[in-house]
């Protein structure tokens, strides 16, 4: 491997690992924010343990988005300084538009939410919360357009080989961002869904296991209290029924969301990027059919090596133009075109390294985005379906006593986050040979382009870049052994696990000692230095 | 003089005071958890005298960083490239000093919080160091190309200032933990957060001092030279007033030391961003490596919105956990383990 396919590797690996912890952050977010909304209004006790526990997992799993997200802002100068470059004069401005106007926002109002139970008024702590949600989504955006400008360029002249920003209007609307967003938005939204849906599943599960919650002669739920369980109470029932079905409901929702905007999406990108819907489909020929499974050898990046054993006449039209009978460029159709637009082979530049002069493949590697497309929708689909299931086998108040459907439903709280990373993979890596993507509309600018060839730091080594994708690696993967193992723990602790004070007080006296929206009560004594600590 | 430029200069040397004014002292505090600290509680109290804020100081750090591309993508570009592997040491100190401040209480041995200690200690002088070298390093020269990229090597940016301003940022840091401690604690760590200070300021602010003076040898005007005095004097005053024990006087005073000083280090080498060690031809300035003026105007409307915004909701943050820390306050290490906790409620039953 040379320092460009490491470089790739390492942004690769980190952006992915990156985007596990992001959309879990929003939507638990959106979710906490929504829950602690409804305490504050209607001052039930279960909906102070549903925020203060899924606060609690949202809390440990924001830490590690903000630990890994400092590597994707540095490492755009570190190992891509030649795109830095070229592209800083348009890309940079959303980038210190997400840190001023979003990351502050953010870190500085949970800052206040986590450490501000007891200084701040219900409501400002509340809103508090929103806020830092809303800078969340607000990232979202920031980084979003940011992306939206690799994969359709807008709003720039070119300068002396460098674009420059000539309309920040339509940088900050491009219409690939103004899809993307929501899509994104939703994916999040998807992933705390399946999350509360399995964890809640778990619990209800555990409750039926221990005798707690039984079932009555009409079928229903009869929410028990145990004894020697801290924290197992009625109200414990209450926290997780409602839970799961916040979670499904959520889960539904989005999935729904993802399907409408990803539709708008696929039919920007088959003007925007054509061949990288082409190669999402194996396509080879021009036509109108969708593949619902494509066999022979993806890899061989070779067309004729492709059947498509079973395809749907009339989809993909329908995906790229919203009728059933236009034909869509294939790869074979697109491959001359790209070629006369932008040349066989890559210039001899000594920007290019050892690849000046190499023949251009236009072609993304069909196998990840063939596969990558169907992963995102299959795991996408599949969680709306499970979530659907899941409110029909819980109608009687209680999951089934079935140790298996326990562990399915924990089992899918990964396919939301498959959905997510799949279908990242397939918009960055069907970009490919273009780190910036050319914007092919025929009044836009077409010579706004850049080759990921051209990308990588000329002054790095392959070497440093091997050390730090080693390193980067090792310390991810001892992080996530690390941050899934609390998170079990304190799942496994459930409700008492975030709020200790359960555990100490006989469960007859919780609803009086619980602090209500009006702040009185919790025993503690109000001019109490911290609400939180370390 | 390129008016846009220039502003945007001034505003990424803003974007680095207020970077080590705040994570100086959180990162100080970090570091003070081996040393300063002797048991648990005291650990404790310097960890919840930074816990609302730290996460929200490290912000300006992704901010300096963000405004330094957009404004000055070549700059950017050729120092972050050039500094690879320091900044590689920069980002996992960042992450395990992050992560550490999160999970540290969240397993109640003692073995898994002296883990997590260490990460916090080494991370914080880690990032310290790395981000005072990278700054260094940016007034005195890195060997660059025509293109901007590094010639000789992944050490090639090695030299004695990179050592020298690791140190200065160390050295700040920790002397400014020490005022924001005595400033934010009740008690015993008070009163030893004072009597260090005052022992240990001269020394430790001692390279910082070497860096601006040698700046100044190098590149100084007269007002930067004036800007050199009166840091020192700041200096001085800081110390006096927290030897009569005014603690907040003693921060202020330490605070203005830092200003002048980046206020004395910024000024000497403007225009020049990033000079090259090999050609003087070479140097990135505030005009070969800026922005267009259509973006860099668009950051400074955003900017002259969003920092005074930004700057005054961190302020109320500060107002808000203005209260001190002492042992007192720290609460019991809570016992949610579930295992535990199902114990101690059953044999209480």
């Amino acid at each position: 491997m040379d320092a460009l396919e490491i470089a790739r590797w390492q942004f690769g690996i980190t952006t992915v690992y990156h985007f596990m912890m992001v959309p879990l952050t929003i939507g638990l977010g959106l979710v906490v924010a929504l829950i602690q909304t409804a305490w504050h209004r209607t001052g039930k006790p279960e909906y102070l343990r549903m925020t203060k526990f899924w606060g609690k997992l949202f809390l440990i799993n924001f830490i590690m988005g903000v630990a890994t997200g400092i590597v994707q802002e540095f490492q755009f100068g570190m190992a891509w300084s030649e795109y830095s470059r070229f592209v800083g004069d348009v890309f940079g401005a959303p980038l210190a538009l997400e840190a001023l106007l979003a990351f502050f926002v953010e870190s500085t109002f949970l800052g206040l939410w986590i450490f501000g139970w007891k200084q701040l008024k219900p409501g400002i702590h509340l809103a508090c919360l929103w806020v830092a949600v809303i800078g969340s989504v607000f990232s979202a955006y920031f980084i979003i357009v940011a992306n939206s400008w690799m994969q359709h360029p807008v709003g720039v002249e070119m300068v002396d080989g460098r674009p420059v920003m000539t309309d920040a209007w339509a940088v900050f609307t491009n219409n690939t961002a103004l899809v993307a967003v929501p899509h994104t938005l939703f994916g999040a939204l998807a992933v705390a869904g399946g999350f509360l849906l399995g964890i809640a599943w778990y619990h209800l599960w555990r409750r039926r296991r221990d005798g707690v919650d039984t079932l009555g002669a009409d079928g229903k739920v009869i929410p028990g209290e145990s004894a020697t369980i801290p924290g197992r109470d009625k109200a414990d029932h209450t926290v997780w029924i409602r839970s799961l079905r916040i979670g499904a409901v959520v889960a539904m929702i989005s999935f729904a969301g993802t399907a409408l905007t990803g539709d708008l999406q696929g039919k920007l990108m088959f003007e925007q990027q054509p061949m990288k819907m082409a190669a999402a489909e194996a396509a080879c020929h021009d036509g109108t059919g969708f593949s619902v499974l494509s066999i022979g050898n993806l890899g061989s990046q070779n067309c004729d090596d492709i059947v498509a054993l079973i395809e749907v006449p009339g989809i993909l039209s329908y995906l790229a133009k919203g009728d059933f009978t236009t034909e869509v460029k294939g790869v074979n159709t697109l491959l001359p075109e790209y070629q006369e637009k932008y040349g066989t082979n890559l210039p001899d530049n000594p920007i290019y390294g050892e690849r000046a002069g190499q023949e251009i493949d236009y072609l993304p590697v069909m196998e990840v985005t063939y596969w990558g497309f169907r992963m995102m929708i299959g795991f996408g689909g599949l969680a709306a379906l499970a979530a659907l299931v899941a409110l029909w086998l819980t109608r009687s108040g209680t999951v089934p006593r079935s140790p298996w459907l326990m562990r399915l439903a924990v089992l899918g709280i990964m396919a939301p986050f498959g959905a997510n990373a799949a279908g990242w993979i397939f918009t960055e890596m069907g970009r490919q040979p273009f780190v910036v993507a050319p914007n092919p509309d025929p009044n836009g600018i077409d010579q706004v382009f850049m080759f990921t060839a051209a990308a990588v730091s000329p002054g790095v080594s392959a070497g440093e870049l091997l050390a730090s994708l080693i390193t980067l690696t090792a310390v991810y993967a001892v992080l996530l052994v690390v941050e899934v193992k609390l998170l079990v723990k304190y799942i496994r602790g459930g409700v008492v696990s975030a709020m200790p004070e359960l555990a100490h007080v006989p469960a007859d006296e919780n609803e009086d000692a619980t602090p209500g929206p009006g702040g009185q009560g919790g025993g503690k004594p109000a001019d109490d230095v911290l609400a939180f600590a370390y | 003089m390129e008016l846009l430029p220039t502003i945007w200069f001034i505003a990424i040397a803003v974007l680095w005071t207020g970077y080590l004014f705040l994570e100086g002292f959180d990162l100080g505090v970090g570091m003070l958890m081996k040393t300063f600290a002797r048991n648990n509680t005291e650990r404790r109290v310097l960890l919840n005298t930074i816990g609302p804020v730290w996460d929200g100081n490290e912000v300006w750090l992704l901010t300096a960083g963000g405004a330094t591309f957009a404004a000055f993508p070549l700059w950017y570009a050729s120092l972050f490239s050039a500094l690879y592997l320091p900044l590689l040491v920069v980002l996992v100190a960042l992450i395990f000093r992050a992560v550490a401040f999160e999970y540290r209480g969240k397993v109640d041995t003692d073995r898994w919080r002296a883990r997590w200690d260490w990460a916090i200690a080494l991370g914080s002088f880690f990032a310290a160091f790395g981000i005072g070298a990278a700054l260094a390093l940016t007034t005195t020269g890195l060997p660059l190309n025509a293109n901007g990229d590094r010639e000789g090597g992944p050490l090639a940016w090695f030299s004695g200032y990179a050592v020298l301003g690791g140190l200065a940022v160390v050295g700040f840091s920790l002397v400014h933990a020490l005022a924001f401690l005595a400033l934010k604690t009740d008690g015993d760590i008070r009163h030893r957060a004072r009597q260090w200070f005052v022992r240990l300021l001269p020394v430790l602010l001692l390279p910082i001092a070497a860096w601006a003076l040698s700046i100044q040898f190098m590149e100084g005007k007269p007002w930067t030279w004036a800007a050199v005095v009166l840091a020192v004097a700041a200096a001085a005053a800081a110390w006096a007033q927290a030897r009569t024990g005014a603690e907040g006087k003693a921060f202020l005073a330490l605070g203005a030391f830092l200003v002048l000083g980046t206020v004395s280090i910024f000024g000497a080498v403007y225009p020049v961003v990033l000079p090259s060690t090999l050609d003087g031809a070479f140097d990135l300035t505030i005009s070969n490596a800026s922005s267009s003026d259509y973006t860099l105007g668009l950051m400074s409307i955003v900017a002259a919105f969003g920092l005074p915004l930004v700057i005054a909701y961190q302020a109320w943050t500060y107002w808000v956990f203005r209260r001190r820390v002492s042992a007192d306050s720290i609460p019991e290490a809570h016992s949610f383990l579930p295992a535990v906790a199902a114990k101690a409620f059953t044999t209480k039953g």
